[in-house]
């Protein structure tokens, strides 16, 4: 199982801090799950111009196809203006309309007020099912007072984190057996 | 219809069509030379003219799998190698080409094969060729709306005065050879949106439209905007043929055909546009509704029919030798479609 985690924000520290503890215990409690960080700050990514993911090259080319060739993908994002940040977006631009189909996705939200709760349930969500991810419905939520010193600061981020990992994961294995079931099924 | 070379008098036109790609079998992982694919094409193209198809068509596509970048040049060696056929491309992606060089190119086709060549020009699905041949992508309908009228004028006026913004102006420009009967047929490659659908029907000139997968009703939705498109602008859609094209693939039984075809498509795709044909959705093409003409003889004859009904088009072009299909299998298409399934077709759509 691939799974790709990404960071998507350019600045700020906490989707970071949040993401490395999201693979953290991604790595000690699924060993045989093969997992890749992406954080978008790390790398310099051009704007979609509309071709084919397998046509960009450098950066670009390696986060689009480590993304398309992923079976699960954890996205930590910040709230920006009320919404996610732009080069998260762009990645979504880079990639085909139907790059999630038969892909689980999940997330988590950083934000410096519980004001954003909805963003991801009304901003990211529909892009995602737009794309055709099965999405894992709970995300988590995570505030500015969770932090403290570029640690997380509350057990309970802990805990719904954990929670977050195995859902990612059994959701990925329920729904690779469900469709190799359904398409056994076909005689072709 | 008559400048286009067709005779609505002898029914639906059948055709096949072959983007040139050029990519290992996926049920032994080999790939065959480009040389050796380059001569199964020349060889298809003579078995289909043998059979009585009616047209054969080549593609370009600037891309690793694909091997007819220079389709122009297989097309030459097709004028060359059959005797009745229509040849022509599949599609000429004319934004990224000097239209002068491409009408001389199929003039000079036209007349090797005794006038029997075509030109499909389009705009390219995938957009790597721009910077191969140095073009920005940012130009994209722009270059490709202005070459095509080049290439329109071209056709029409055998003296040229014409400038552009793409191409340095032609001053009483005589573009040399002219054609066996004087003129080229030429349509305008559509893809999946009716907007572009309009763009041919604004233009009045003939569509060719890709129809991969999914309802045939859907593509009946794009064809009726190209013809009121057409209407609207002055021209009349009775004139103007519509050809459709799309995936096809024979086999003595449906369920044969679609384990037979199934891997060819599945890993071509992964391969060509980074992305797999769902099992779920290729199930689907069994439904006769379904645009994907994959069956026995008598249901790939039925769905043509249906679509006929639909579309009330003038040609359809097959694509069956996508993602490293053998030859053997091909040449018993070509074998089933011309004792089958053309006279079937021809039967029910000719005017008696």
């Amino acid at each position: 199982m691939k799974i790709v985690g990404i960071s998507g924000s350019l600045v700020g520290s906490k989707t970071r801090t949040a993401m490395n503890q999201l693979s953290k215990e991604m790595t000690e409690k699924y060993p045989d799950a093969a997992f890749t960080l992406i954080d978008l700050a790390e790398y310099t990514l051009q704007f979609s111009d509309g071709r084919n993911y397998l046509e960009y090259e450098g950066d670009t080319g390696y986060v689009t196809k480590t993304i398309m060739e992923a079976d699960a993908i954890v996205i930590g994002t910040p709230v920006f203006q009320a919404s996610i940040p732009a080069p998260l977006k762009n990645v979504f631009d880079l990639l085909p309309v139907n790059a999630f189909r038969d892909k689980v996705v999940s997330i988590f939200v950083t934000a410096g007020s519980a004001k954003h709760y909805l963003v991801a349930e009304q901003q990211l969500k529909p892009i995602l099912s737009y794309m055709k991810a099965q999405l894992v419905q709970s995300f988590v939520f995570i505030e500015e007072k969770d932090f403290h010193n570029k640690e997380i600061v509350n057990d309970d981020v802990f805990f719904r984190i954990e929670r977050l990992v195995e859902d990612t994961v059994l959701l990925t294995e329920t729904y690779r057996k469900l469709r190799e079931e359904k398409e056994a099924q076909y005689d072709f | 219809m008559e400048q286009y070379r067709i005779d609505p008098n002898k029914g639906l036109e059948f055709g096949l069509y072959t983007l040139g790609d050029h990519i290992p079998d996926p049920n032994t992982g080999k790939r065959i030379s480009a040389t050796q694919r380059i001569h199964e094409i020349i060889e298809l193209a003579k078995l289909a003219d043998e059979a009585g198809i009616d047209y054969f068509s080549v593609g370009e596509s600037h891309q690793d799998y694909f091997a007819t970048q220079a389709h122009a040049v297989v097309l030459g060696a097709i004028a060359q190698a059959t005797k009745k056929i229509k040849i022509g491309s599949s599609s000429t992606i004319i934004s990224t080409s000097d239209p002068v060089r491409v009408y001389e190119n199929f003039a000079t086709i036209d007349l090797i094969s005794n006038g029997r060549a075509e030109i499909v020009a389009g705009r390219a699905s995938r957009v790597g060729l721009y910077r191969l041949l140095g073009y920005d992508l940012r130009d994209y309908e722009a270059l490709f709306e202005e070459k095509f009228d080049l290439l329109l004028k071209l056709n029409e006026e055998e003296v040229v005065n014409w400038s552009g913004n793409f191409r340095a102006p032609l001053e009483d420009a005589k573009v040399l050879p002219r054609p066996k009967n004087g003129s080229l047929p030429i349509w305008r490659a559509v893809g999946g949106t009716s907007a572009s659908a309009m763009k041919a029907g604004y233009a009045g000139v003939p569509m060719m439209l890709a129809a991969l997968g999914g309802p045939a009703s859907l593509f009946k939705h794009n064809i009726d905007a190209y013809r009121e498109t057409a209407k609207r602008s002055g021209f009349d859609p009775a004139e103007l043929p519509v050809g459709t094209t799309g995936f096809f693939f024979a086999a003595e039984t449906s369920q044969e055909a679609m384990r037979e075809m199934y891997p060819y498509i599945n890993e071509g795709m992964k391969l060509t546009n980074g992305q797999g044909f769902p099992k779920q959705a290729f199930a689907q093409a069994a439904d006769k509704r379904n645009v994907i003409n994959v069956g026995s003889p008598q249901e790939i004859i039925e769905k043509i029919l249906y679509q006929h009904e639909l579309f009330g088009h003038q040609r359809y072009l097959a694509q069956m030798d996508f993602g490293g299909m053998p030859f053997e299998r091909l040449a018993k298409n070509i074998d089933i479609i011309g004792t089958e399934i053309l006279p079937a077709i021809r039967k029910y759509t000719a005017k008696k």
